[in-house]
């Protein structure tokens, strides 16, 4: 068919191809595939496809070296979400995602629409979502601005995914200077099913009508999937309205309707119209099925007259999904959708003939050959190099760092770092959050690892999100190893075996060669880390040009783990339980302070090699802390990270504000290794354990070839810490105070409602 | 024993309330769609929490025009038992149910914690078989859940007993007045002057099982049975 330009398209120019962020390159490529220059709106769908959002070109040649499989993984990477078996007929899927530019200029509605993707990538596979997780970073919380964007995205978490009545279970929030002109808004969303329910997005059966679904198609959003492929600057907060809006309660509708409509038997295949709202839903349901597909856009119901083609195809608006029906059950689609009042119509159908075709009524406005509009992406693989600077950093003599005069009392520094936003309990975020509704949450927030029940089942998983950028911008490859490691570490605290993972890639602009460098190390690193721990990597989303004016994030590639808890009596808490328990550590302490909190915290110091992640000590760890919980003599398990041995005793003693419970510790067991390093190193592989028999948990650990040693015992008023000369004796409620109440305090000095400017 | 839940458009926690009657209780329950007109000859009718209409407008302000809110009204007229549970109370105040009204937190922020409340009546159909003045710990989810009422109203509610469950501190001082979202006089759960239709912010029904609560919620799903079948 011929392709026309429709009347008042402006004339396709050099300047604006580079304002769709296509290079010459790209763009003498889509002319080759084409045969003839593109007409305006073509230009605009190829912009779409091939931003990094969408087309991962930039990292798609990485993400292929990460292991992405076992026998109980049912789907891998490049569908809506990933999903896994987890015995009884029952399926999991699940899927991060990050919603970073528009968060950083619109808090609150970006992070709700991250929530809300999130939400339909995980339901469009069959899957009933069951629980929510994040991973938040932002600069430092004395600014202003960080605290406007902080109180933003929290509220905007909690609005969507508390309407939508899907709990909230676990997160992390991170502080740092770097993230301060860029925070990162991760969600991650985890649903169930029954294994024969699982349905993909692949259109297929030609002459089956195509049907949009949910809201109205809007002017908001248009370009956002480019928008979120460049460097964010002092003119992004001008792009605020490309930025969505979210609706809640059209997503639950939504949510039930599509459910019901996937159950119905009346469907081939559903996806969300996410980023490159129609053009990416339609193109890419149409390459995975290998078929062709033709949209006539003046079919799509609308919510403002006078849209042009580019901007239905371009138009991010919320809540709506993109159903391939089977022929002839048009009808019963539409009942269905009309009972949760909400608009269906067929905009057009599968095709046999290898074409992508939009039409305009009568006129044919773009057309592409076959599925090349999506294979056809040019892939690259950069320059990488590390930068000097960051070998530098990790160069750094750390331990000639002398300690401030106030670290004379130990307590000082345990309190500052139980007070540091980055380390103290983050209840001023989840107190936001519904936690209980759907009454499966039996771990919330504030532990090591969400867990929630799957019902009607003895089973539960156990779900955690983590990631250390600071250990991933001194070594990225270790940093990554670690942000495998200790979400796996924090799903076995809980009594989870650890089964797979989904991640979300954050990092600055790659054609910088030492942001390249950054990505390829920190994947390299993960791969070895998920190969070492069996778990695969089934999905996730890379969001790269994370950068303001003052510079890069912190490489940060979150996980998101899911595991497994095959026996209820298994589920195990992070604090203490009972007074007169011993105290036993899992794992060694080394010299190790390089990259810590301490170090930044108290120095104000970015520098040093982060600690050692030693994979098999992980898995030795990991297998042997199982066999401990599953023998019934463990009665808490915590996970050491920031903030070292010192912090994690603390939280075990005061995570429960209700019951709070002291302990005696002696930790002469390491004279090589300096004081400060003893109490705040974050060397890997620890898990501090309470329990009724340390004989049984000792000779569990040995069985694995796990060090482990009695520490000493639960009980008292305060915590108490004997180390060389070094008497600690810190009161409970100045730990709770510490660790409970600063991040409050800090948001307490908030001024209402105000959008201080973005740095620049 | 046969309770109806009714679902809105945006409930969400019908389904809590339907696990506790089925699961932890073993008696029927039914989900009433909002259009219907029907409650299909149930005994109970709950108002389940959630955010009918995303609670815009005003929370329960459009629920309350829902086809079935008119048979529910019959129901509770007849003296029948209905409940409300968070957004159901919501609901049940705009539809006239019982006084008062619901206003946003005080903190301007949704608040989801457990928190402690006080049995002020145990003599009610609901309430049997918690003791009076008993403490218990239930979990709340909510951004508007600020009671409230004219000072007479409040007086009346007080002195007939209505006020039913009323927050309390955490940490001992039971008789300070505290509420995590700013209600009058700290007030939780009342009862129309009836005694038939009882509504409460805090999730009795997220709390009948001990894996995953107090279980605190339980003797309030007992009381009905009891007293109901009775």
């Amino acid at each position: 068919m011929t392709v026309s330009a429709r009347p008042g398209d402006p004339v396709i120019t050099p300047a604006l191809v580079a304002e769709h962020g296509l290079t010459p390159d790209e763009y003498a490529k889509l002319q080759d595939m084409l045969g003839r220059d593109p007409t305006f709106t073509e230009l605009g769908i190829v912009s779409a496809l091939w931003s990094e959002h969408c087309s991962y070109k930039h990292s798609r040649p990485l993400l292929r070296t990460l292991p992405t499989k076992a026998p109980y993984v049912l789907q891998g990477p490049g569908e809506n979400a990933g999903v896994i078996a987890i015995g009884d007929g029952l399926a999991v899927a699940f899927k991060i995602e990050s919603h970073n530019h528009p968060s950083a200029v619109e808090p609150y509605q970006g992070a709700a629409t991250g929530v809300g993707g999130i939400l339909r990538d995980v339901f469009t596979m069959g899957a009933r979502p069951i629980a929510m997780l994040n991973s938040l970073r932002f600069g430092s919380l004395e600014r202003p601005r960080v605290r406007y964007l902080f109180g933003g995205v929290v509220k905007g978490i909690g609005d969507y995914g508390n309407c939508v009545g899907i709990p909230t279970v676990a997160g992390e929030v991170m502080f740092d200077d770097s993230y301060e002109g860029n925070p990162l808004v991760n969600a991650m969303c985890v649903g169930i099913m029954k294994e024969d329910e699982l349905i993909t997005a692949v259109a297929s059966g030609v002459g089956n009508p195509i049907i949009a679904v949910g809201a109205r198609t809007g002017r908001d959003g248009i370009h956002g999937a480019s928008f979120a492929s460049e460097d964010l600057s002092a003119a992004s907060d001008a792009k605020r309205p490309r930025v969505q809006v979210g609706d809640p309660f059209t997503e639950k509708l939504l949510l039930e309707a599509s459910l019901e409509l996937i159950r119905s038997g009346h469907i081939v295949a559903i996806q969300d119209m996410g980023a490159a709202g129609l053009t990416s839903s339609s193109a890419e349901m149409a390459a995975r099925g290998d078929v062709g597909v033709t949209i006539d856009v003046m079919k799509c119901p609308v919510r403002e007259s006078g849209m042009t083609p580019y901007e239905i195809l371009l138009s991010e608006s919320q809540e709506r999904m993109l159903v391939v029906a089977k022929k002839g059950h048009e009808a019963q689609v539409h009942a269905i959708l009309e009972k949760w009042d909400l608009t269906t119509a067929v905009i057009g159908e599968v095709i046999a003939e290898p074409v992508y075709r939009v039409t305009e009524g009568n006129r044919v406005v773009a057309e592409f050959p076959g599925i090349r509009l999506v294979t056809d992406c040019p892939t690259y693989t950069p320059a990488a190099c590390e930068s000097d600077d960051i070998a530098r950093l990790r160069a750094m003599d750390v331990a000639g760092i002398p300690p401030k005069p106030e670290e004379a009392d130990a307590s000082w520094t345990l309190l500052s770092l139980l007070a540091s936003p980055t380390i103290a309990s983050k209840r001023w975020v989840y107190r936001q959050y519904d936690t209980s509704v759907r009454t499966n949450t039996v771990i919330g927030p504030g532990g090591d690892a969400a867990v929630v029940r799957v019902r009607g089942t003895n089973r539960a998983l156990a779900l955690k999100t983590d990631c250390n950028g600071r250990y991933c911008y001194l070594d990225p490859r270790m940093g990554a190893r670690i942000a495998v490691a200790e979400a796996a570490r924090n799903v076995a605290c809980t009594g989870g075996r650890p089964m797979a993972i989904t991640n979300n890639l954050n990092f600055g602009n790659p054609r910088r060669p030492e942001i390249y460098f950054q990505l390829r190390e920190c994947v390299s690193g993960m791969a070895e880390a998920c190969e070492a721990l069996g778990t695969p990597v089934t999905g996730g989303n890379v969001s790269l040009y994370n950068e303001s004016p003052i510079g890069a994030v912190y490489p940060t590639p979150v996980v998101g783990m899911v595991g497994l808890i095959d026996d209820l009596a298994h589920i195990t808490r992070s604090h203490f339980q009972r007074a007169g328990d011993d105290i036993v550590l899992l794992g060694d302490s080394f010299d190790e302070i390089g990259g810590s909190e301490y170090l930044a915290r108290v120095h104000g110091v970015v520098g040093g090699a982060p600690p050692r992640c030693d994979l098999p000590a992980e898995k030795a760890l990991i297998d042997a802390l199982l066999e401990a919980i599953a023998s019934g003599a463990v009665r808490s398990a915590h996970d050491c990270a920031e903030g070292g041995l010192a912090v994690a005793l603390a939280e075990c003693c005061v995570m429960s504000r209700d019951e709070p419970l002291g302990a005696d510790v002696d930790l002469n067991a390491w004279p090589a290794v300096p004081l400060r390093a003893v109490l705040f190193g974050e060397s890997q592989a620890r898990v501090v354990v309470s329990t009724p028999d340390a004989a049984a948990v000792i000779a569990a650990a040995q069985r694995h070839g796990v060090p482990a040693r009695k520490l000493g015992t639960v009980g008292g008023k305060s915590l108490r810490i004997s180390l060389g000369a070094t008497q600690l004796d810190c009161a409970l409620s100045r730990i709770d105070d510490a660790y409970h109440e600063s991040i409050a305090r800090l948001m307490a000095e908030m001024p209402a409602s105000s959008t201080p400017e973005l740095v620049s | 024993m046969k309770f109806a839940i009714v679902t809105f458009p945006g409930s969400n926690s019908d389904y809590d309330a339907y696990q506790a009657v089925v699961e932890q209780l073993g008696e029927q329950a039914v989900y009433v769609w909002h259009k219907d007109h029907d409650l299909q000859g149930a005994d109970v009718v709950i108002l389940p929490g959630g955010f009918s209409y995303g609670d815009y407008l005003r929370a329960g302000a459009i629920a309350r025009f829902s086809p079935i809110m008119q048979e529910v009204a019959t129901h509770a007229a007849r003296g029948a038992p209905v409940v409300g549970f968070c957004n159901g109370f919501q609901i049940a105040c705009e539809a006239g149910l019982l006084p008062g009204a619901l206003l946003r937190n005080d903190s301007l922020k949704f608040v989801s914690e457990n928190v402690r409340l006080r049995v002020e009546n145990a003599n009610t159909r609901f309430t049997s078989e918690y003791e009076s003045g008993q403490l218990i710990t239930l979990p709340i989810a909510h951004g508007d859940g600020r009671f409230t009422a004219d000072e007479d109203t409040l007086d009346r509610l007080e002195g007939n007993g209505q006020v039913v469950f009323r927050y309390v501190p955490g940490a001992g001082d039971a008789d300070r007045w505290w509420s995590p979202n700013g209600s009058a006089r700290a007030i939780a759960g009342i009862i129309n002057e009836a005694g038939n239709v009882l509504a409460m912010m805090p999730h009795p029904e997220r709390a009948v099982d001990q894996l995953v609560s107090s279980g605190d919620g339980l003797p309030l799903f007992h009381s009905i049975l009891a007293r109901v079948a009775a």
